[in-house]
């Protein structure tokens, strides 16, 4: 007697703890080998580059933030470069510093979260519970420097909007001493964990041709063992004055991938600390008054000073008539914004390239011919987060 | 090659007639082709030992609603043996159709998909061309110039159908779109244009 089967198809999310958020994945299983994925985006699309073009380029900075909301201020630096490459300003040093610092919280942020969440993925509770304790100081910095935790609204065209409080620098310092060892502690938990190496070893595999056909970048080609980092490859702030290495993986799974944001984590904990020893004290905004608002004593003194503060909130800067894109190296990949300005006071046009886009588009590739289990332990690795994703 | 002065020579001299104009700007090289040679010159930049531009960064559209070729569609591509970006471009009217680039790049395949559901261009070739971001039927491309930014329609959960419904958009209140070009024409109110729009219909 022939049995007819048939293929059954899964609908994983978009409300499954395992889908970082809102995706929902269609699976085609044959048993429990998942034949083909399908994931469908768009739940979380805010229509953020339609909002940018209606606002100034100062009231556009915050929709960075609520893309990869994990890790904002990596995403605020990749427009305040561009902006800052079209109207050719500089920027004082000790901005940069603080710029390059907060990125590297960032990433450590977003790195915490990856690896805790993807060890929650495949059965280890204990990783998420160390490492939020962690991520709840790093944003208490995050207060500290911007006014809230997660979207800071900080970095501006020209600097950042504000020196950091008194102390802020003595604190993280503290920081970057006691974090190697949480860092230590997950690696206990995890690395030579039985069951989390079962599950990830071998899971997922990119060879190095296919992450760069599938436009991957960050821990995604780095994993694959393509030694690529636009901190080192095209330097951008003060990247260039700082020493760090470049973790690189070797097999391309799921296992590799992990190990790379460890390393990452720790290559950070020492760029903060290089940013602390070399930062001084000075200006943390460009002198243009044309794009700097004047500071609050100077608007109680000077009428000029009143009027240049009343125009830049209102009409905001004007940018002048150009095409532009930039990129910068954010936790999870390639951040660009493409920006093209008509000369007025508003951008014409503001691409952005989410890193987790064309990751999260691999996942057919990815999963094909693995078991439904992995699915999680494969996403988990991808650093999918949907801010980005559906834009 | 090394530096952006010789790419943009050899890009010249290998290609010649199929490049239109490049120019090198911001530390990239801008390259304007006609929409017929794309997969040629796209081929040639990914395969040439000299050039190797491996991987696809993204594809978008830009609209100039008023041009009589309303979209600019534009590839980013990265070389990272040679450390360099490209950026090609070239113009299309509203309805003509594009080749897909995804035989050659997989990535290509969202962000497509992404141009036709933003701007409404579409592919051919495409193996999979369907809405990716907006909601399930939605009508309509969002980031044309002329689709308003409060939308056409909005959604919510209706009691007595038990089921969420769409329907046009209801401004409460109105959205204010400051001209600053000339400050003396006072704010332009969404909702009003709306209603007089209304009442003319």
């Amino acid at each position: 007697m022939t049995k007819k089967i048939k293929n059954l198809n899964l609908n994983f999310g978009p409300q499954h703890p395992a889908a970082h958020g809102v995706l929902r994945l269609i699976l085609e299983l044959d048993g429990e080998v998942v034949e083909k994925a399908d994931p469908h985006i768009g739940l979380l699309h805010r229509g953020t580059e339609k909002l940018i073009e209606n606002k100034t380029y100062m009231q556009a900075v915050p929709y960075f933030d609520r893309l990869d909301y994990v890790a904002p201020m990596n995403q605020e630096h990749a427009f305040a470069l561009a902006i800052e490459k079209i109207l050719d300003i500089d920027v004082p040093i000790r901005a940069q510093f603080i710029r390059v610092m907060f990125c590297e919280i960032g990433r450590i942020l977003s790195h915490i979260l990856n690896i805790t969440t993807q060890a929650l993925d495949v059965g280890a509770l204990t990783p998420s519970l160390w490492g939020f304790e962690e991520r709840e100081t790093l944003m208490t910095f995050y207060e500290r420097a911007s006014g809230s935790r997660l979207h800071a609204n900080y970095f501006r065209a020209g600097g950042v909007h504000q020196d950091l409080p008194a102390g802020l620098e003595k604190d993280i310092s503290k920081f970057c001493e006691t974090f190697p060892k949480i860092i230590n502690d997950l690696e206990n938990l995890l690395t030579d964990n039985r069951i989390f190496k079962q599950r990830n070893v071998d899971i997922g595999i990119v060879t190095k041709e296919d992450a760069l056909d599938y436009s991957f970048s960050g821990v995604m080609i780095r994993g694959s063992g393509v030694p690529w980092d636009l901190r080192k490859s095209q330097p951008y702030d003060c990247y260039e004055q700082l020493e760090f290495k470049i973790p690189v993986g070797k097999n391309g799974d799921c296992y590799d991938r992990y190990l790379c944001r460890i390393e990452e984590m720790k290559e950070s904990v020492s760029i903060i600390k290089q940013c602390l020893a070399k930062m001084e004290k000075g200006p943390v905004k460009t002198f243009d008054g044309k794009i700097t608002p004047p500071s609050k004593k100077e608007i109680k003194k000077s009428m000029e000073a009143l009027i240049h503060h009343f125009k830049l909130f209102t009409e905001g800067y004007r940018v002048p008539e150009d095409e532009i894109y930039t990129a910068v190296e954010a936790p999870k990949g390639e951040f660009g914004v493409y920006l093209i300005s008509d000369g007025s006071n508003k951008p014409y046009k503001c691409k952005i390239r989410a890193p987790g886009f064309s990751h999260l588009q691999s996942m057919d590739y990815l999963i094909k011919g693995h078991m439904l289990a992995d699915v999680p332990a494969v996403l988990g690795s991808l650093d999918i987060v949907f801010g980005e994703v559906d834009r | 090659m090394n530096n952006l002065i010789d790419l943009e020579k050899k890009i010249n001299s290998e290609l010649g007639t199929k490049i239109n104009s490049t120019k090198i700007k911001h530390n990239q090289i801008y390259v304007e082709i006609d929409k017929e040679d794309l997969i040629d010159v796209t081929l040639f930049f990914k395969t040439n030992k000299n050039t190797k531009f491996r991987q696809l960064i993204d594809i978008t559209v830009v609209d100039y609603p008023e041009q009589t070729q309303r979209f600019k569609v534009v590839y980013l591509f990265l070389s990272h043996e040679f450390n360099q970006r490209v950026i090609i471009s070239y113009s299309i009217t509203e309805n003509e159709v594009i080749p897909s680039l995804t035989s050659i790049f997989p990535s290509a395949n969202w962000m497509e998909r992404e141009v036709f559901d933003m701007y409404g261009v579409n592919f051919k070739d495409h193996p999979d061309l369907r809405r990716i971001l907006t909601d399930y039927g939605f009508e309509g491309h969002p980031l044309r110039k002329d689709f308003p930014l409060t939308g056409h329609t909005e959604v919510r959960y209706n009691e007595d159908q038990k089921k969420v419904i769409s329907e046009p958009v209801k401004l409460e209140q109105n959205y204010r779109n400051f001209d600053y070009e000339s400050p003396w024409e006072g704010t332009k109110y969404i909702k009003e244009l709306k209603e007089n729009n209304d009442k003319k219909n």
